[in-house]
């Protein structure tokens, strides 16, 4: 028992120091801007660039506009499932967690074949971005609102909601949402991660997004893209964390929230 | 757990035995007489109910159908199609003897070599990890701690990625510059190179682990602590469990694993392309490249590229759904 626990450590430490050493390594390199001593000197750059902000604001609009039409596709049509065409779900699951097994850059060159001739000439309107967006976050999405659904009684409250007068308007706005607020939250804070940082779709489809700002930087320079590396660790930390967070805390109350594999 | 568990299960037979009886319906037993025109209405309603009945509820289904048809089916059933066309659009099956052209043969081999290897090493380390913390007898912490960690190490891939990697093992990365000044230790001598396999390797791996800790453990979860004492009762050493119990048990897992850790390399894209500046011969940078028409003037090349990509990820997923069935037998 005792020989085991010590190999249990033995692996848990190398894990943590796969994961950890980079991330040390390259704080320390970001800190390295000014010769000769540590300095934030490379985040100031970071941000004074003017593209940096541009870039930035593009894509988390980009990402916004993700986030609203993928919720307005794939929550309504989750509970209208739950409630009217459970025999609908496994078409649901498998076309929701497709896009897994597309590679962006297969999606990015079919999006390019198909929209770039009449009738459906899109590819140079940002709309065709954020639907290739949109099909990215997907399982995103559907992940956090599946297990979000699976932990309340649908059926039960919205029987009750009915039986109490509450039309489909209100069953949906002052039930069922409220009822969702963490998946919600879950599905739109793992989206913004994504898209933000995005680089097939954007580079392919020729757009001036964060992430081929990124890898610009990266040609260019040698301390900012450390510390853009950093920047984007703790978005990515800060949203991915707060998820779970929330989600741990609502597991306490039903098994049926699933992890955030995928 | 167990109420909990059951209500969902009771509310999708409610809603299949409602599915069937068309819309709910208010009970019957009341006295014709008493609220007499609601129940006219509500029979009125009824009849064009259950004509509709069977076809209506799809009709909810069409905004996101007609979404997912047209961004995803469509654009990917296009590249298959266009594979087996000419410039012109007519039929032909050229493209795919470029397939056999020995560059992009050995581009292929590579990119199935760096994804192999990274989902053999990221595959192996995140498992043992996963064993630590789930049943290694670690500390409650630690495992919230490294599953928390692994849901963000897993999409912390793409140019960030690249770029920490760089920032660490780059020719004048932290850790290169580190063993030079306090070892003497030249990382470049050795034939290391971060912009070639092994670097791809390492900085692929980085995402690889903490995905295979994350599909890994509910299946560590399902292994029942029983099973390991009625063979140790038996008098089966911890050797034996494993050959006769455990990795019986946890192998259709482990290869579906695997295949998803697979599929996951060798469609990554954004992390090669910022690792090495879209210069490593691998698919999915070959393909990017005949997107951007700045390499490969072929532009038919490009779609039996893609096709090759969608037959290996069309068999991963294949195997990967086979494997689950199997494995679903034992995780709960």
């Amino acid at each position: 028992m005792k020989r085991r626990t010590g190999l249990s450590w033995l692996w848990f430490s190398v894990g943590i120091v796969y994961f950890f050493l980079p991330l040390a390594a390259t704080f320390l390199f970001s800190l390295k801007g000014k010769k000769g001593v540590l300095s934030f000197a490379a985040y100031r750059n970071v941000f004074v660039d003017p593209d940096f902000l541009k870039t930035f604001g593009f894509s988390l609009e980009m990402a916004l506009l993700t986030v609203v039409a993928g919720l307005v596709l794939i929550v309504p049509t989750a509970i209208w499932i739950q409630l009217k065409l459970p025999k609908a779900k496994p078409l649901f699951d498998f076309l929701t967690l497709l896009p897994f097994a597309i590679p962006p850059i297969i999606l990015a060159f079919g999006l390019i074949r198909t929209y770039s001739r009449p009738p459906l000439a899109l590819v140079s309107s940002p709309a065709l971005l954020v639907a290739g967006y949109v099909i990215v976050s997907f399982p995103y999405i559907y992940r956090s609102v599946d297990s979000g659904l699976r932990a309340m009684d649908l059926r039960g409250l919205s029987e009750a909601a009915q039986s109490l007068g509450a039309g489909w308007g209100s069953l949906m706005f002052r039930v069922v949402l409220p009822n969702l607020r963490t998946a919600l939250l879950s599905a739109t804070f793992l989206t913004l991660a994504i898209v933000i940082g995005e680089l097939t779709l954007a580079v392919l489809l020729a757009w001036p997004a964060f992430g081929p700002y990124m890898a610009l930087m990266g040609r260019n320079r040698a301390y900012e893209p450390a510390a853009l590396a950093i920047l984007s660790f703790g978005l990515t930390w800060g949203s991915i964390g707060l998820i779970q967070l929330l989600t741990r805390t609502d597991k306490e109350k039903g098994p049926g929230i699933g992890t955030g594999a995928h | 757990m167990t109420a909990h568990a059951e209500r969902p299960k009771d509310a999708d037979n409610d809603a299949t035995a409602s599915l069937g009886g068309a819309a709910p319906e208010p009970r019957r037993e009341f006295p014709a007489g008493a609220p007499g025109p609601r129940v006219g209405a509500q029979r009125k309603k009824k009849v064009s109910w259950a004509w509709l009945g069977p076809i209506l509820p799809w009709a909810g289904l069409v905004p996101f159908l007609a979404f997912a048809f047209l961004f995803m089916i469509l654009p990917a059933s296009s590249i298959v199609v266009g594979s087996f066309q000419t410039e012109a659009g007519a039929f032909t099956l050229d493209n795919f003897a470029h397939l056999f052209r020995p560059s992009i043969l050995n581009s292929y081999l590579v990119t199935i070599k760096v994804s192999a290897t990274t989902a053999v090493f990221g595959g192996l380390l995140g498992f043992l990890i996963a064993y630590a913390i789930s049943l290694g007898g670690l500390p409650k912490g630690l495992r919230s701690f490294m599953s928390t960690f692994s849901g963000v190490a897993s999409n912390f891939a793409g140019v960030p990625l690249a770029f920490a990697f760089i920032a660490t093992l780059g020719r004048v990365g932290f850790l290169t510059v580190l063993l030079r000044t306090l070892f003497g230790f030249e990382l470049y001598d050795t034939g290391f190179n971060l912009y070639s396999f092994w670097g791809l390797t390492l900085t692929y791996t980085y995402f690889q682990i903490p995905l295979m800790i994350l599909i890994i453990e509910p299946a560590l979860d399902g292994m029942k602590k029983e099973w390991r004492e009625a063979s140790e009762s038996l008098g089966a050493s911890s050797l034996q469990y494993w050959a006769k119990v455990g990795i019986p048990v946890l192998l259709p897992s482990l290869l579906a694993a695997f295949i998803l850790l697979f599929g996951n390399a060798f469609g990554a894209y954004a992390t090669a392309y910022a690792l090495t500046g879209g210069l490593i011969n691998i698919v999915p940078i070959l393909i990017g490249a005949q997107i951007r028409g700045n390499v490969l003037h072929d532009a038919n090349l490009g779609f039996a590229l893609a096709f090759g990509m969608v037959i290996v990820m069309t068999i991963s997923i294949l195997a990967y759904t086979a494997l689950q069935r199997l494995s679903s037998r034992w995780v709960k």
